[in-house]
């Protein structure tokens, strides 16, 4: 029992998050009288959330430096309007306009990142501007109209799903299920091995009943997932591009000294900086890096959308950064992880999403997403503060 | 025997089952100034934290009796009301805002919300002279230094009428001349009927003014010696504060010097901002080794700029001048090629430039030397864990684990883990910058034994440090910088206080000279 409380207050933040996750959503299953997990329901939180977690991803990044980055709604509504524009007016193929517009991302992210790393601009005004910049620029590219329909391709990703739809097991998508079992295989595998490594190094580990049920609740709602998708269409394009970033920036920051060089920059820039870590040329990274998902994320939303608008991915920025924070980020930089970004992004959007189906109006899920956020901060300091005075 | 002002009655006080202050009785006389000393831990700061309010009556137990009245303190101006003023160890005080502006913040010289000028002015004159301070009172106060900063705090409390004047380690970012002064602006202010409590590290200048010193060790009261009793001494009041007899200082090395590792010939550097304005001006210096070599100089002299601009040019612009490792030039125009050169420098201020102090030990440890424990750019966490749990029990970092915040560790341990980030580097040449600044006694201790490891295994020392006793203790060779340049070298059995202080007068009116003409 001691080691048991020892753990979970040790993970309060994280846990407090996933926890508050597991609330809402077993809430708004009441409250939606069941259809929030409804096979198409769990497959339209995918669909729909998708872009706000791309760019709660890249946004998580620009936090931990201790900014934020305002254009990233721009960015989006910019990249779907320059795609539109390739592949509709200049009959581009899909393959070459999607390589083109993450080019123009990352130019656009390099764009800010040289006044923020070089010239010491904040990155609040810098990326102000961009947003004033990039919502100019998409007006002037569409003429104040609406540019579509994409060929089917380009639609598949945000709206199409993995091939396989004749291989059936009882009924349902089989590639959905057998990528739930792989999962949850690759899981428990990736655990064991940890944990014998721990103890080669002779470390301690958790014990064995609290690893069993950390197990088993990530296996059942890794496979009650999939067999949601299975149930419906199978597993969208869309998810296992948000799947491969979470893993790849995972890794980035936890793993690799990059990553570790980004905390130590929102930590204490002048400690980093004479600790040998360069720290203009981490935040160029931060901030090129943010652009390219942005651009990811203007593809998704075009995609989606199926036309470029000039009123494209308006207040997307505070979507992601509201994400970050509810993940417990610090505004303040250094402190927040990949997985709470994106757990924060899915609270927002099971939020949405739930009060969207009980017919709540846009109105009031602004204003309840606002208390949310500021709630979600409260409890996230009123924690901090209470584990300080132990 | 004059009235008692101030009485504490058997103060306890605890931070979630740990015992910070036990049954602590002080009484302070009318008119005295009264240090308190300890190790860092001792409870020195809670006790004056209770006494001026930070910690509410109700959260400790015991009794605080002013003026012959028990008083129960709800906020800090509870006891500002009756004339105790406390001023912390980092200044309070708003870099952007004037000197005036800084004395009478939170007591605006106004009437009904609207500031008179005037009169904040004058009455900010009126107290800068009381406090010896030449400046005008419309200077931005981060254009002034330190000790002047700390002279516009006392002013400060002056304006509050302060009867009971706390200092929490006052002199700790002043040097000698500096802290000479403010301790005799105490002395001038105890004739003025102000009574003052004393927190210091410094037992040199404690001797000098306090009437009485109170020891506290482990949260209780050892005693409290009066000036006139023969055991007022360092050596008594050291023994008492760490519980043991400390018969040197300074601990013993053996000397094995070597050859030539670090040269530096001709540096130059000017000010970040102004480029006009040479910081560090034609210097040359050797380090061998095995060797310490100190860096003696008043403050301002352009030590940490000079050690600074060695380490990878990471202070000012338009460096020139050339740097060898091992009689090879080598190119360190950042702080990541100083380190692959091995060269390490330890921050003077571990707060705000050596330390993440959000993140834990662990992460602090290696911070600088990712790629030892890395392949391709990915850390070996396991390796990690190992290498700083190595130097956390190498260098006794007092705590409660590797995953321990720094925040929360006090400031001895926390130079250790900064010596610690910088030892796991493996560096020919370690430059230390105030490496024991605002550390206690036994801390000191542990960190010169370290120094002399270092040097015994024929690393390169480079040491700054204001307490000129530290360095006649600690250095083979001793260059004294001024205004800077190198004023002058001199070996060990040559240095003392006083022929430094002759070569930096010399200096100084050389350069007065050279101006003039």
């Amino acid at each position: 029992m001691n080691t048991f409380k020892r753990f979970f207050k040790a993970n309060l933040r994280q846990n407090g998050m996933v926890i508050a996750l597991v609330f809402i959503m077993a809430l708004f299953q009441v409250l939606t009288g069941g259809i929030l997990f409804r096979p198409m329901n769990i497959n339209n939180l995918v669909l729909q959330n998708a872009y706000v977690l791309i760019l709660a991803i890249g946004m998580l990044l620009c936090i931990l430096t201790g900014n934020i980055d305002l254009s990233v709604g721009s960015v989006v509504a910019f990249i779907g309007a320059v795609s539109a524009v390739m592949m509709v007016r200049l009959g581009l193929g899909v393959g070459v306009t999607i390589v083109l517009a993450l080019l123009l991302g990352i130019a656009v992210g390099a764009f800010h990142g040289v006044f923020i790393a070089m010239f010491r601009i904040p990155a609040f005004i810098v990326t102000l501007a961009g947003m004033l910049i990039f919502r100019g620029l998409t007006m002037v590219i569409l003429r104040g109209q609406t540019i579509g329909p994409f060929d089917r391709s380009f639609r598949a990703i945000a709206s199409g799903y993995l091939p396989g739809e004749e291989l059936r097991i009882a009924g349902l998508n089989g590639v959905a299920i057998v990528a739930g079992i792989l999962m949850t295989v690759y899981f428990i595998v990736a655990i064991i091995w940890a944990r014998n490594n721990k103890k080669k190094y002779g470390f301690e580990v958790l014990p064995v009943s609290i690893e069993v049920g950390r197990v088993a609740f990530i296996a059942i709602a890794i496979n009650f997932f999939t067999y949601s998708l299975a149930a419906h269409d199978g597993i969208p394009v869309v998810l296992i591009l948000l799947l491969g970033l979470m893993m790849i920036y995972s890794f980035l920051t936890q793993r690799t000294i990059l990553g570790r060089h980004i905390y130590a920059l929102g930590g204490n820039e002048k400690a980093a900086r004479l600790s040998g870590v360069k720290t203009q040329r981490i935040m160029f990274l931060v901030y090129t890096n943010m652009g390219l998902l942005a651009a990811l994320a203007g593809l998704v939303v075009a995609s989606r959308l199926n036309a470029a608008t000039p009123k494209a991915g308006t207040m997307f920025e505070l979507d992601a950064i509201g994400a970050v924070f509810i993940g417990g980020a610090s505004a303040s930089g250094g402190i927040g992880t990949v997985i709470g970004a994106v757990v924060g992004g899915l609270v927002m959007g099971v939020l949405n999403n739930g009060m969207s189906i009980m017919g709540v109006s846009v109105d009031w899920q602004q204003a309840i997403k606002g208390m949310v956020l500021l709630g979600a901060v409260s409890f996230d300091v009123y924690t901090k503060k209470r584990s300080q005075g132990s | 025997m004059a009235d008692v002002l101030l009485e504490m009655k058997n103060i306890t006080k605890t931070f979630s089952g740990v015992t910070a202050l036990s049954d602590v009785d002080m009484a302070v006389v009318d008119g005295e100034i009264r240090a308190l000393v300890g190790e860092n831990g001792a409870g020195k700061s809670t006790l004056m934290n209770i006494l001026s309010g930070v910690y509410p009556y109700g959260t400790y137990s015991g009794e605080i009796v002013w003026d012959g009245k028990p008083c129960e303190f709800r906020d800090i101006r509870d006891s500002e009301r009756l004339g105790i003023v406390i001023i912390h160890q980092e200044l309070a005080l708003v870099p952007q805002l004037s000197i005036a502006e800084n004395i009478f913040l939170g007591n605006e010289q106004a009437s009904r919300g609207v500031i008179d000028w005037n009169m904040t002015s004058v009455h900010a004159r009126q107290l800068l002279e009381k406090v010896g301070l030449d400046e005008h009172p419309g200077a931005l106060l981060g254009t002034i230094g330190v000790g002047k900063q700390q002279l516009v705090e006392i002013a400060r409390a002056l304006s509050k009428k302060v009867k009971l004047l706390i200092l929490d380690e006052p002199t700790a970012a002043l040097n000698d001349e500096e802290s000479r002064k403010l301790l005799s602006l105490l002395v001038d202010l105890k004739e003025h009927g102000i009574t003052c409590i004393l927190i210091s590290h410094k037992l040199n200048e404690v001797s000098e003014v306090a009437d009485n010193i109170t020891i506290l060790r482990d949260g209780c009261v050892i005693e409290t010696i009066d000036r006139h009793h023969e055991d007022f001494h360092e050596d008594r009041v050291i023994k008492s504060m760490v519980g043991r007899e400390m018969t040197n200082r300074y601990p013993e090395r053996e000397h094995h010097i070597g050859e030539e590792v670090l040269r530096v010939e001709d540096l130059v550097t000017y000010h970040p901002d102004q480029s006009e304005r040479q910081m560090v001006r034609g210097v040359s210096l050797t380090v061998r080794k095995g060797e310490v070599v100190g860096l003696a100089g008043l403050m301002g002299a352009g030590r940490t700029e000079l050690a600074m601009s060695i380490f990878g040019r990471s202070y000012g612009q338009k460096h020139s001048g050339s740097v060898f490792v091992r009689g090879k030039k080598v190119d360190i125009h950042d702080v990541t090629s100083a380190i692959a050169n091995g060269i390490a420098y330890v921050t003077e201020d571990r707060k705000s430039l050596g330390l993440v102090l959000i993140d834990d030990i662990r992460r602090n440890i290696t911070l600088p030397n990712l790629k030892k424990i890395s392949a391709h750019g990915v850390i070996n966490q396991n390796e990690e864990v190992v290498a700083a749990e190595q130097f956390r029990t190498r260098l006794t970092i007092r705590s409660s684990g590797i995953d321990q915040v720094v925040e929360s560790l006090s400031g001895g341990n926390q130079q250790k883990v900064v010596l610690a980030k910088w030892l796991m580097s493996e560096p020919d040449v370690l430059i230390l910058d105030e490496p024991t600044r605002g550390i206690d006694v036994g801390a000191k201790y542990e960190v010169y034994t370290i120094i002399n490891q270092l040097a015994s295994q024929g690393k390169s020392i480079l040491m700054i440090s204001s307490e000129m006793e530290e360095l006649l203790g600690m250095c083979d060779r001793i260059y004294v910088v001024n205004g800077g340049e190198i004023a002058g070298e001199l070996p060990r059995a040559e240095a003392t206080q006083e022929s430094i202080m002759k070569i930096i007068m010399t200096h100084q009116k050389q350069s007065r000279e050279r101006k003039s003409a």
